[in-house]
C-alpha cells in the first residue's frame, strides 16, 4: 500500500463534476435525480455526503465510480473523462483505480475472507504467491489476518466490513468510495469502521467519498457535502 | 491463466450442494447410460467389421434354421468365380453348463481354412486337425476360458443334434488352436462335417448353410444370383449374399435394441440440458446480487458470461466424466462375463472423446441463457437486490 500524506496531495482535484444531469424513466415519467450538480473533490480528501431519501448521494456516488452513466454533464476522476468511457474500459479502470465499500459488506458467502479480498486481484497479472502477498497486507491493514480462512457467516458483521474494506484497497487505488459504510453496525463497531477509513485517508492518502446519514459519522469527515433534490444544497468543513 | 477462476467456480458449486449433487448425479446416469449404449453397439458392430466382402452365404430362403440339402455344395462349387465351398451347420454346443454356449460350427476343414485365410494356427497343429475327424479347431478365447490344451478330449453337448447311440455328448479332441488378428473373435469351434454326418441321428444329408469364397468381389451380386437362381423353385429356395451383409443385417435385427438405446440416450440427453439449464437459471437469479458485485471490482461482461458458463460446463464435466468412468468400470468388471453374448463389450475410445465433446457442448448450451442474463445484467439494479 502506498503511503501518500494527504498534506501533499491536497489543493489538487481528483474528481471534478460539471453539470452534472441523471434521469431515470420510471414508466412513462422521467425522474430527474441529479439536476445540474458540480463539485471538485480535492486528492486526499474525506467527503461525507448526506442528504434526505432520494435526494441522489448514491446516484452521484455510483456516478463517481463508473457503476452508471449520467444524461449529461461531464465527470473527470484523476485526469480522466469518466463519462465518456466505453463499457469495458469503465470495468478496467475501476478495477485499477476505486474501492468500494458497501452498507450490505456485499462479501461472496461461499469464500472465505481471504478469497473475498482476492477477488479483485483475479483482473490482475499477479501469481498466486503475490496475490496472496497482497491478501494478506490488506487483511493485516483491517487486523482481521487471523480471520482469513473464514467464511462471511462466520464473522461478526464489523468484521465482514473490514473485510470489505480489505477488499476495497487490496489493489491500492486512488479513491474510495463508501455508500453507508457503518449503516448496518452497532455505534462501536461502526466507529471502528470509521477509525480503519480515518487511518486509511491520513496514513494512506486515500480519497474517501462517503454517502451517510448518520451525522456522527459524517463528523469524522474533513468536508460533508449535503444534497436535497439532485442539487447541492450546503457544503461544510 | 482459467486456473485462478477454480476456486470461485468450485465455490459456486458449493453453495447449494444438493442441488449440484442431483444434477450431477443426473448427467452422471445419462452419461453412463451413453457409455454403456455406445459399448454395446461396439460390441454388435465389431462382428460385421471383421466379416469378409469376398466371403458368400448361402442359406435357406425362408429362415436360416432351415437346413439344406448337403447336395446343393457340388453344385454350388461349379459355379463360375467360387473358389471354396464349405458347408456349415449350428451345433448348438455347450460345456459342463448349458448357460456355457459357443459357436460351434460342423466344417469341411480344408475348405473352411482356404475360406478363412486369416486364421493363425501353427503348422503341426493344422495337420494334426485335418487327419483326426473327431478333432476339433479351438479358437484361443474358449480354451483359455476352459483351460484346455492340444490334445485334451473334450466332452462337448449339444443342445440339438444326437449321436447315433441318442446320446447328445459329442467327444471331440482339442487338435488346433487359432488365433485371429487384434480384435477378431476367437470363441468359436470347428468340427469336421463328415464326423458330424455320420455320428448324427437326425437330418441326414442336411446341413445349415454354405459359406463360400469368391475370386472377384466385384462379381458378388452376379453370383449369389446365380447360386439362387440355380435352386429356384426347388423345395429347399435359397438367398445368398455377402457374409458382411448377413452380419449386418444380424446386427440390424439386435441392433434396433441399440437404435432404441441411442434414442433413449438422447431423450435423457435433452432432459438434462433442460435440468441443467434449470439449476444454472437458479443459480444465476439467486447470485444477482454478487455478479453486481463482481462488475462493480472490474469484471467485464465478457468475463461474467465466461464465469457462468464455466461453471456451467464444469458441472456437466463433473457429471459426465463420472458417468463415464462407470461405464467404464461396468465394461471392465462384467465385460468378461459379458463374453459370451456380446464379445468385446468395452467402451471404444472414439465414445470417450465424443463423451467430452457432449460435455462441452451440453454445458455451453444450457448455460447460454443464463450466461447471457448474467452478462446484460445492470450493476445498480443488481446491487438493489438481495
Amino acid at each position: 500500500m502506498n503511503a501518500a500524506p494527504a498534506a501533499a496531495a491536497a489543493g489538487t482535484s481528483i474528481v471534478r463534476i460539471r453539470d452534472l444531469v441523471k434521469e431515470y424513466r420510471r414508466g412513462s415519467e422521467i425522474v430527474r435525480v441529479l439536476d445540474g450538480l458540480s463539485l471538485d473533490i480535492r486528492q486526499g480528501d474525506f467527503v461525507a455526503l448526506m442528504g434526505p431519501s432520494g435526494s441522489g448521494k448514491s446516484t452521484l456516488l455510483n456516478l463517481i465510480g463508473g457503476l452508471d452513466r449520467p444524461t449529461s454533464g461531464t465527470l473527470e476522476v484523476d485526469g480522466l473523462r469518466v463519462d465518456e468511457l466505453s463499457e469495458a474500459s469503465l470495468g478496467r479502470w475501476r478495477a485499477d483505480h476505486v474501492g468500494f465499500i458497501f452498507q450490505m459488506y456485499n462479501l461472496l458467502p461461499v469464500l472465505t475472507a481471504e478469497r473475498n479480498v482476492e477477488l479483485p486481484l483475479l483482473l490482475t497479472n499477479l501469481d498466486r504467491e503475490q496475490r496472496m502477498r497482497r491478501v494478506a497486507a490488506a487483511l493485516k491493514l483491517v487486523g482481521l489476518e487471523h480471520r482469513a480462512r473464514h467464511r462471511p457467516r462466520e464473522l461478526s458483521g464489523g468484521q465482514e466490513q473490514r473485510v470489505g474494506i480489505a477488499r476495497a484497497i487490496v489493489t491500492d487505488p486512488t479513491l474510495l468510495l463508501c455508500d453507508e459504510p457503518t449503516g448496518d453496525l452497532d455505534r462501536k463497531s461502526g466507529d471502528e469502521i470509521l477509525t480503519l477509513l480515518e487511518a486509511l485517508n491520513d496514513e494512506y492518502g486515500k480519497t474517501i467519498i462517503m454517502v451517510t446519514h448518520d451525522p456522527h459519522a459524517a463528523e469524522r469527515a474533513h468536508r460533508v457535502i449535503h444534497l436535497d433534490k439532485g442539487m447541492l444544497s450546503e457544503a461544510s468543513g | 491463466m482459467i486456473g485462478k477462476y477454480l476456486p470461485l467456480l468450485a465455490s459456486s458449486l458449493r453453495r447449494k450442494r444438493l442441488r449440484t449433487f442431483f444434477t450431477v448425479a443426473s448427467i452422471l446416469i445419462a452419461f453412463l447410460l451413453y457409455g454403456l449404449a455406445a459399448s454395446m453397439q461396439f460390441a454388435l458392430q465389431s462382428g460385421v467389421d471383421v466379416a469378409g466382402a469376398d466371403r458368400l452365404l448361402t442359406m435357406h430362403k425362408v429362415s436360416f434354421t432351415q437346413l439344406l440339402p448337403a447336395s446343393y455344395e457340388s453344385r454350388i462349387k461349379a459355379v463360375d468365380g467360387v473358389v471354396a465351398v464349405s458347408p456349415q451347420t449350428w451345433f448348438g454346443a455347450w460345456y459342463r453348463d448349458e448357460r456355457n454356449q459357443f459357436p460351434t460350427f460342423p466344417s469341411d476343414p480344408e475348405a473352411y481354412l482356404r475360406i478363412y485365410p486369416e486364421i493363425k494356427l501353427a503348422e503341426e497343429q493344422k495337420q494334426a486337425w485335418l487327419t483326426d475327424r473327431a478333432g476339433a479347431l479351438v479358437g484361443r478365447a474358449i480354451a483359455d476360458l476352459y483351460g484346455w490344451k492340444i490334445g485334451d478330449q473334450v466332452p462337448l453337448r449339444s443342445a440339438i443334434w444326437r449321436r447315433l447311440d441318442g446320446s447328445d455328448t459329442w467327444e471331440v479332441t482339442v487338435r488346433a488352436i487359432y488365433d485371429l488378428p487384434e480384435g477378431g473373435d476367437t470363441r468359436q469351434i470347428v468340427l469336421h462335417q463328415d464326423y458330424f454326418e455320420e455320428a448324427k441321428q437326425q437330418a441326414k444329408g442336411l446341413i445349415g448353410w454354405y459359406v463360400l469364397k469368391i475370386s472377384d468381389v466385384n462379381r458378388a451380386q452376379a453370383i449369389s444370383r446365380q447360386i439362387d437362381l440355380m435352386f429356384a423353385n426347388s423345395p429347399a429356395e435359397t438367398k445368398t449374399s455377402s457374409e458382411r451383409a448377413m452380419a449386418q443385417s444380424f446386427v440390424n435385427q439386435i441392433g434396433n435394441i441399440g437404435a432404441i438405446l441411442s434414442a433413449i440416450v438422447a431423450a435423457v440427453f435433452f432432459t438434462m440440458l433442460l435440468v441443467t439449464a434449470n439449476t444454472m437459471a437458479q443459480s444465476v437469479r439467486e447470485r444477482t446480487n454478487e455478479l453486481g458485485v463482481l462488475k462493480t471490482l472490474g469484471f467485464s461482461n465478457g468475463g461474467v458470461l465466461g464465469l457462468v458458463l464455466a461453471e456451467s460446463v464444469l458441472v456437466t464435466t463433473l457429471g459426465g466424466l463420472l458417468g463415464m468412468l462407470c461405464a467404464w468400470w461396468i465394461c471392465v468388471q462384467f465385460g468378461p462375463t459379458l463374453d459370451q453374448y456380446l464379445p468385446g463389450f468395452r467402451v471404444p475410445p472414439d465414445a470417450f472423446v465424443k463423451s467430452l465433446l457432449y460435455m462441452l457442448a451440453l454445458g455451453v448450451v444450457a448455460g447460454a441463457v443464463p450466461a447471457w442474463q448474467a452478462m446484460r445484467l445492470r450493476i445498480v439494479e443488481a446491487l438493489r437486490r438481495d
